[in-house]
């Protein structure tokens, strides 16, 4: 079980994606730290031999932020927006989309499920 | 995109001269201002900046935190008091 940072790697997927489902890895963070360790990416992790995790896990270690360092990071980014107040902190605030989208429709990841206002046809009218 | 390196950061002209005019005698007033577009430096650190938010003056204390930011990021063009309700009939 090729288990990396506190997560249990997939052991019949190949090494490339086997290795995203570590959070702030992606595809090519993978190849490239593959390529690094010098192991071919079609190898599936469970084909991994233990000088090879060794060597992976070097890599992390030493060149990545991820899983729970990265998401902390990410999270003071935001809550640094929020603190001075600025346009993209209030956006975060409030739950709305921060990069300029419009927002008269759609907008539903940022907003949640939809909120139906009764009658809200007959108001207009 | 973000604006090119070479350039360096926009300030505007007028805004950096008195706050650098400030920085020199140690005085400190609010410095009114339109020009949203301004970068904020860190020598604006610590002073009181009014910016025009198209209808009035935001006074904005600029903190360490804020350096890099335009100016008119703190103060908001526009108000949202929130839809319909009781209140309005």
């Amino acid at each position: 079980m090729a288990r990396i940072v506190g997560v249990d790697l997939p052991k019949n997927k190949r090494g490339e994606v086997g290795l995203t489902y570590i959070y702030g890895i992606g595809r090519s963070t993978a190849r490239q730290i593959l390529s690094e360790a010098g192991i071919d990416w079609s190898i599936k992790v469970k084909d991994w031999d233990d000088s090879q995790l060794s060597g992976i896990r070097n890599i992390i270690n030493e060149k990545l932020k991820v899983e729970g360092e990265l998401r902390s990071s990410v999270q003071m980014n935001i809550k640094r927006l929020m603190d001075i107040g600025c346009y993209r902190g209030i956006r975060h605030r409030i739950g709305l989309p921060v990069r300029g989208q419009s927002t008269k429709n759609n907008a539903r990841t940022r907003k949640g499920r939809k909120k139906t206002v009764a009658n809200k046809k007959m108001a207009t009218k | 995109m973000s604006r090119s390196l070479k350039k360096g950061p926009f300030i505007d002209y007028k805004l950096d001269k008195r706050v650098t005019d400030m920085n020199n005698s140690g005085k400190k007033t609010v410095i009114k201002t339109w020009s949203r577009r301004s970068m904020i430096s860190p020598d604006f650190v610590g002073h009181t900046i009014a910016v025009h938010n198209g209808n009035k003056f935001i006074p904005v204390y600029i903190t360490e935190n804020m350096v890099g930011h335009k100016l008119g990021e703190f103060s908001p063009t526009r108000m949202f008091r929130g839809h319909g309700g009781k209140k309005n009939k």
